[in-house]
């Protein structure tokens, strides 16, 4: 059936006559197409991409609102407004602010803090299914994905961070040294949350079904966090062991830290335990293990 | 012969350049089977009811088939060639290619390719809310130039997409560009970096006529550069202009493979006689 023509090249003695197809590549250096590179050779390539990362998440930015009138005010209005939703339901109709001073900076540190994690979730989930376009068309390493949608939320809670700080001052509370601590907290946390949104990238390109769950496990999250009222007040009220696992939440760390380095009314004693060392290793773990754990289907993104 | 193929043979008389003298291999295809799982293909009533019958019952879903789709191809492509892959639709030809881009996992079989065979085709989109400017930047940037190279190369390759030849287009969301825009400044990207292994499908067709000229002057360019160049192509004239050989695939296995002319030609009967 299948005609095969003689080549132009017979005649010529091949050197290369009798090797399988196997050892023909083996002898020109040839590999496997679309194999995975070692963990060193990815980080090199990943770092070799710091540029397109950064341009990337600048342009996210840039489109995220240019289709609306008022354009990047957006930037400042939504966390605004989502924090003025939970300032009607948890302070004004369920008076759950009751015992905690300071409550609406309390709020608004907590909606905007556990909203940077929420991202990472929620973006990091679709970033390999909503780029496939660009994935099959350009060589890069996937984990350039993941890591660009997390510094575009970054860039986005600085803007967050500054109408933050604007609502701690008008509520009277003064600036203290504890605000560098800020810079800090949010190095940490975005280690965290980049672990965590390659993580999740990983389990959104092989199961489509995870973003449709996603926001119902993100929402029960939330309310262990901590976000609306103070957490140890439920935690003292449960035995030991899962008093101690609500206080290793990452996400309730990381907003107690920001509470703490922002609101001078927040005293450390309030602190869950070791609570350095928990950011510390939470960022360690998140980040390291999402970004090993990412790296294991390297060769798979994109495929079918 | 359509109206294209006649302009093509007058206006590029000199055919394409000539075989390579050393063979040293860039791609080996090794008894390659792809087979694709599709979801969602004749689901069955697909109502909530079925579908929770069917988990409760561990029945697998209907709407999984499999299609096999290339059914153990071989051959062997070597530095400077220009491999052209013709066949009628659905003959396995842009699944080829995307095994060979490391995208598509052989069910059996192997592919060896030196470095990161780059695959170029008409409906891989960039990003669509972006300006055709930013595409560029961030194309170049993804594929590892620095900010540097990008600024070096950008009027290259805006100049070779033709996207300003009408207009500041290249200021423009990509989404507002006619597809054969979007088409021509994705070959553009891509093709400013030189690659080992450059596989082309379709691109080609979808430009106007000075740009088939443009990109198959760079085909050639990329040749000289010692690379690799696999072009699918509906296009028997743009076939022989560009390739040296040609690899006719149907239902997924080699129909015949060697120099351009005697397989063109064959397929040509082939067509003429069905």
């Amino acid at each position: 059936m299948s005609t095969v023509f003689e080549q132009r090249a017979a005649g010529v003695a091949d050197p290369d006559a009798g090797l399988g197809p196997a050892e023909l590549a083996a002898k020109y250096g040839l590999t496997i197409s679309g194999r995975r590179p070692s963990l060193a050779e990815y980080t090199r390539q990943v770092w070799q991409r710091r540029y397109f990362i950064g341009a990337y998440a600048t342009a996210k930015l840039m489109v995220q609102y240019s289709s609306s009138k008022l354009g990047q005010v957006w930037q400042v209005l939504t966390p605004l407004l989502n924090a003025a939703v939970y300032f009607l339901i948890f302070d004004l109709l369920l008076h759950v602010s009751k015992g905690i001073p300071d409550y609406i900076p309390y709020l608004c540190t907590g909606v905007f803090v556990f909203q940077f994690t929420q991202a990472a979730v929620l973006s990091g989930t679709r970033s390999i299914s909503d780029n496939l376009g660009l994935i099959r068309a350009l060589h890069f390493p996937r984990a350039a994905l993941p890591i660009a949608f997390t510094v575009n939320q970054l860039q986005q809670l600085v803007v967050s961070m500054g109408v933050l700080g604007v609502i701690v001052l008008v509520s009277g509370l003064p600036v203290t040294v504890n605000w560098l601590l800020i810079i800090p907290v949010l190095l940490l946390q975005s280690t965290f949350n980049a672990g965590l949104a390659m993580f999740m990238a990983r389990i959104g390109a092989k199961t489509s079904d995870m973003a449709q769950l996603m926001p119902f496990i993100i929402r029960t999250w939330m309310y262990l966090s901590g976000v609306f009222w103070a957490v140890d007040s439920v935690a003292s009220k449960l035995p030991h062991w899962a008093g101690t696992l609500i206080e290793a939440n990452p996400a309730l760390i990381y907003i107690e830290l920001m509470r703490y380095s922002l609101m001078d009314s927040v005293p450390a004693s309030s602190l869950p335990h070791h609570v350095w060392i928990m950011a510390a290793a939470w960022a360690v773990i998140g980040g390291l293990g999402g970004y090993v754990f990412f790296w294991k289907a390297e060769e798979e993104y994109g495929r079918g | 012969m359509d109206d294209q193929e006649m302009l093509d043979s007058v206006l590029e008389p000199q055919g394409p350049p000539p075989p390579p003298t050393e063979k040293i291999p860039t791609v080996i295809v090794d008894n390659m089977h792809i087979v694709y799982k599709v979801y969602g293909a004749g689901a069955g009533k697909g109502s909530a009811t079925s579908a929770l019958s069917r988990i409760v019952r561990r029945k697998a879903s209907p709407a999984l088939t499999e299609v096999h789709a290339v059914k153990g191809i071989s051959f062997t492509a070597y530095k400077g060639e220009a491999v052209g892959l013709i066949g009628s639709n659905g003959s396995g030809k842009s699944t080829t290619l995307a095994a060979i881009a490391g995208l598509l996992p052989p069910a059996r079989g192997a592919v060896y390719t030196d470095g990161q065979p780059a695959l170029l085709g008409v409906n891989a989109a960039l990003m669509n809310d972006l300006t055709g400017e930013r595409n560029v930047v961030l194309g170049c940037l993804a594929m590892g130039m620095t900010y540097a190279e990008v600024r070096e190369k950008y009027q290259d390759i805006v100049d070779f997409s033709g996207i300003n030849d009408k207009g500041d287009f290249i200021s423009l969301p990509m989404r507002t560009y006619s597809s054969g825009m979007g088409a021509r400044l994705r070959f553009a990207i891509s093709a400013a970096r030189s690659h080992d292994v450059l596989m082309i499908d379709e691109a080609l067709s979808t430009g106007d006529m000075a740009f088939r000229k443009r990109s198959e002057e760079r085909i050639r360019e990329l040749r000289k550069e010692a690379g690799t160049v696999f072009l699918v192509s509906h296009s028997n004239s743009t076939i022989r202009e560009t390739c040296n050989r040609t690899i006719w695939l149907e239902h997924g296995l080699i129909r015949a493979d060697g120099p351009t002319e005697d397989v063109v030609k064959e397929y040509e009967d082939w067509t003429n006689k069905r």
